[in-house]
């Protein structure tokens, strides 16, 4: 190895990655993957439920992607990917013991702490469990904290359903309430069919004091905020995470711009009433 | 007031009804239960209820000839099964089915086709209740439709 | 952010030879002097030796979508704004990050350390000025630092060119970013060509250890009052005005106005605009790879909010229309930056106006959108 050479590769540099070894590199479903990560200079990497890393690929690139491994457990570097191009593909062939640059963390976090003495619902759609999964981890680490802790997420079909194992064991707790939906229905699911913004007037909680925390594509955010609202649920209490492309998540390079907001610094979690006006525009 | 009267007054889907229309419901309604496998209703056959669900689970499937059955939702306690009674030819779409052991009040769509015609109001009542249970399904129907968790090329 | 404590303005008269010892001196210190001077048909930005390479005697004609040089001025700075500011050199088109190397461990990253260039910026419109404060608020807000810039902005020597003059496409005064600029530079220079001297303004104490080095004459208070006289006279000249009162609060709620789809059918969505802009900092990252496939390299270019790659994301463009990015463009510089940065994004300089090919007017369009409120 070369020695580390100059005043740029102390981490004040933001564009400068941190190299980081795959520990394990598994698939979820079929184009959903897992990887294990560990700081080769032994530096955990320490965040808050909600916040993002750029992962770069060598020679491929770099993506943002959400952290999804638990806050109180930072040596190990956990998130789970979607392969939707050229620089995930190139991720998901990373072996055990291979490296992978990255950077951060960034952006804002889920309101956990806030949530403490309401009741929490968290509503995911697709990959968007994987963002939501720390702060469910907080607020389990912490459950007494909590009034009734809900977890619905919908998937497209039984087979893209994340996290099976986890889901299983949380849904044999006696203190969370776990729906699981599909859009889309195979031969042997015996679980709900249709989307995931039905769930919600199915789920127990006390609208005046609850936090929900939705994370997914923005349609479905869309139609889980009128549905959170119509139960009764004030937009000051509705969380959402946002995706914009981001390049270098540090508000230099001005793509993830949503009005005012820079996805990367201001969000990725965005208090509803902060983002409602901009999401009802086109092409904003 | 009877049991059944009990069921569908702490229904929220007659949720601020009048008594006496209550009353002339409870007349249209019989206690049903359904094991699981069993068929609701099917296709083409003549709507003649609409069922409120009280426990279990019920899935509404399109029967491919090719393939098999596509689930399209799945229906709990608290949900409205069916408005095919109400509008013509009052015939199934869909066939339902019992996914598991369903209890349900089936309401006998003939008779209150009927009593919505001689009592406006309470016609008025039912379909604006039905107005917001259609509409709810067409959002769901369209967010599904979306396949917002497709790859996307 | 300056290079040390502001010292109350000193006032020296400058001749043409003394400036000429004050770029040799810069150039002593290290500096590379960047100017002023003649180049493809345009007065533009680069390296410069000695007065001789100004572009002495050249003025500009710019319009809506129009510039020509003309030769019939009568001084060194007659110019009203160089092609391009100081942007390509403090945040260049392209500049390497890093670059990565394969080895028996995996791979490793050697970042590029900072550029060691000092720039000498000499004749920097007061409009340009302003524009590097607001790139330094982009750039060097905590927590997060953008080193290649820092390193570039730290070292860089500011020296003002005073406008006397203002061209059709200003604006500077609507913004509050000129004619004259009153700090936040090292020197500056107000031209009095019939007499070929330069009233000098020090800004800072080492604007004042060189200039004390040539041994400039203390400017009398008369030739101070004309040198102001001279800079209102260019504030009476502005050919473009933008009412700013209440400006952001109104352009925030155009997102909807049909306004956005008249200038669509005109803008080109070529980016020049943002090109020019001295404020305009997009940029996007390359990845290179060798043949070999064990060195790969990193490097941020500039990029624009009228190309459909900068708000894509995996499945599609978000702004996939004309109208939403020219919307993003026009609004990001004159209401959302003001919510970004705490103070406005456009500086009036004109270039967006004066370069672009079918010569759409931002201060037209605003207003338009404003009266549409």
């Amino acid at each position: 190895m070369q020695p580390s050479i100059d005043v740029s590769s102390s981490p004040a540099d933001p564009m400068t990655p941190r190299m980081f070894r795959v520990l394990r590199n598994y698939n979820d479903t079929a184009d959903c993957y897992t990887l294990s990560l560990q700081a080769e200079d032994g530096d955990p990497l320490l965040f808050a439920p909600g916040q993002f890393t750029m992962l770069y690929a060598f020679g491929r690139g770099e993506v943002p992607i959400s952290i999804s491994g638990d806050p109180s457990d930072p040596g190990t570097l956990i998130h789970t990917i979607r392969e939707v191009g050229p620089v995930t593909q190139a991720l998901r062939e990373v072996k055990k013991g291979g490296l992978i640059g990255v950077r951060g963390p960034y952006g804002t976090a889920w309101p956990v702490k806030e949530a403490e003495g309401n009741d929490v619902v968290f509503v995911a759609g697709g990959i968007g469990l994987a963002p939501l999964r720390p702060a469910l981890y907080q607020v389990l680490h912490r459950r007494s904290r909590f009034g009734k802790v809900a977890l619905l997420y919908g998937a497209r079909t039984p087979n893209d359903i994340l996290y099976r194992d986890e889901l299983e064991k949380w849904r044999s707790r006696f203190d969370m309430q776990v729906e699981v939906t599909v859009d889309r229905s195979q031969a042997g699911w015996r679980g709900h069919v249709g989307v995931v913004t039905r769930l919600i007037s199915r789920t127990g909680f006390d609208p005046v004091n609850t936090i929900a925390m939705v994370c997914g594509p923005e349609v479905m955010m869309r139609f889980a905020v009128a549905e959170l609202t119509g139960r009764g649920v004030a937009q000051e209490q509705i969380h959402v995470s946002l995706e914009r492309n981001m390049k270098c998540a540090v508000g230099f390079c001005g793509h993830c711009q949503l009005g005012p907001a820079f996805i990367c610094k201001d969000g990725p979690v965005f208090v509803f009433p902060e983002v409602k006006r901009l999401l009802s525009i086109r092409e904003v | 007031m009877d049991t059944l009267q009990r069921i569908l007054t702490s229904h929220p889907f007659f949720e601020g009804m009048w008594a006496d229309h209550l009353q002339i419901i409870t007349g249209c309604a019989t206690n049903v239960r359904f094991e699981e496998g069993d068929y609701i209703f099917r296709q083409g056959e003549e709507a003649n209820h609409f069922y409120l669900i009280r426990q279990g689970k019920v899935t509404k499937e399109i029967s491919p000839p090719q393939s098999e059955p596509l689930i399209v939702q799945t229906l709990e306690e608290g949900d409205i099964l069916g408005w095919s009674w109400l509008v013509p030819p009052y015939q199934w779409r869909y066939d339902a089915r019992a996914l598991t052991m369903t209890r349900a009040i089936a309401l006998d769509g003939a008779c209150l086709r009927n009593k919505c015609e001689h009592d406006r109001e309470l016609g008025y009542e039912l379909l604006k209740r039905f107005s917001l249970t259609v509409s709810r399904t067409l959002d769901a129907t369209i967010l599904q439709l979306m396949d917002v968790y497709a790859a996307i090329d | 952010m300056s290079a040390g404590t502001t010292t109350a303005p000193t006032y020296r008269t400058l001749t043409v030879p003394q400036l000429d010892q004050l770029l040799s001196a810069l150039c002593k210190e290290g500096y590379l002097t960047i100017g002023p001077t003649v180049g493809d048909a345009a007065i533009v930005y680069d390296e410069i030796r000695s007065t001789k390479d100004l572009p002495r005697g050249y003025t500009d004609e710019q319009e809506a979508g129009s510039y020509r040089l003309r030769e019939n001025a009568q001084g060194y700075f007659a110019y009203i704004t160089p092609v391009q500011s100081a942007k390509q050199y403090l945040h260049p088109p392209r500049q390497h990050l890093w670059e990565a190397v394969k080895d028996s461990e995996g791979f490793h990253i050697l970042p590029d350390p900072p550029a060691n260039t000092r720039y000498a910026f000499v004749g920097l419109r007061p409009c340009e000025l302003r524009a590097i404060e607001i790139q330094d608020r982009v750039f060097l807000t905590e927590p997060f630092v953008a080193q290649h810039y820092k390193a570039l902005r730290q070292a860089a020597f500011l020296i003002v060119a005073q406008c006397t003059r203002a061209g059709a496409t200003c604006f500077c005064q609507s913004m509050g970013t000129g004619p004259a600029a009153r700090g936040g530079f090292d020197l500056a220079l107000t031209e009095f060509p019939e007499e070929a001297t330069f009233l000098l303004e020090i800004g800072t104490p080492r604007g004042q250890a060189i200039v004390d080095a040539i041994g400039c004459a203390e400017a009398p208070e008369e030739m101070v009052e004309q040198a102001r006289a001279r800079q209102s006279q260019a504030a009476l000249q502005m050919g473009r005005r933008l009412d700013t009162e209440e400006l952001p609060k109104q352009l925030g709620s155009s997102y909807s106005s049909g306004r956005w789809e008249q200038i669509a059918r005109r803008c080109l969505s070529c980016g020049n605009c943002t090109m020019v802009c001295p404020t305009c900092f997009c940029t996007n990252v390359e990845d290179t790879a060798s043949l070999t496939g064990d060195h790969a390299g990193r490097w941020q270019r500039w990029d624009s909010c009228f190309t459909s790659e900068l708000s894509y994301i995996h499945g599609g463009v978000v702004r996939k229309s004309t109208a939403s990015r020219y919307r993003q463009w026009l609004l990001h510089k004159l209401c959302t930056w003001h919510e970004q940065f705490g103070e406005s994004g456009c500086v009036g300089c004109g270039r967006c106006i004066t370069w672009c090919p079918v010569g759409i007017d931002i201060t037209e369009e605003a207003q338009a959108l404003r009266q549409a409120h």
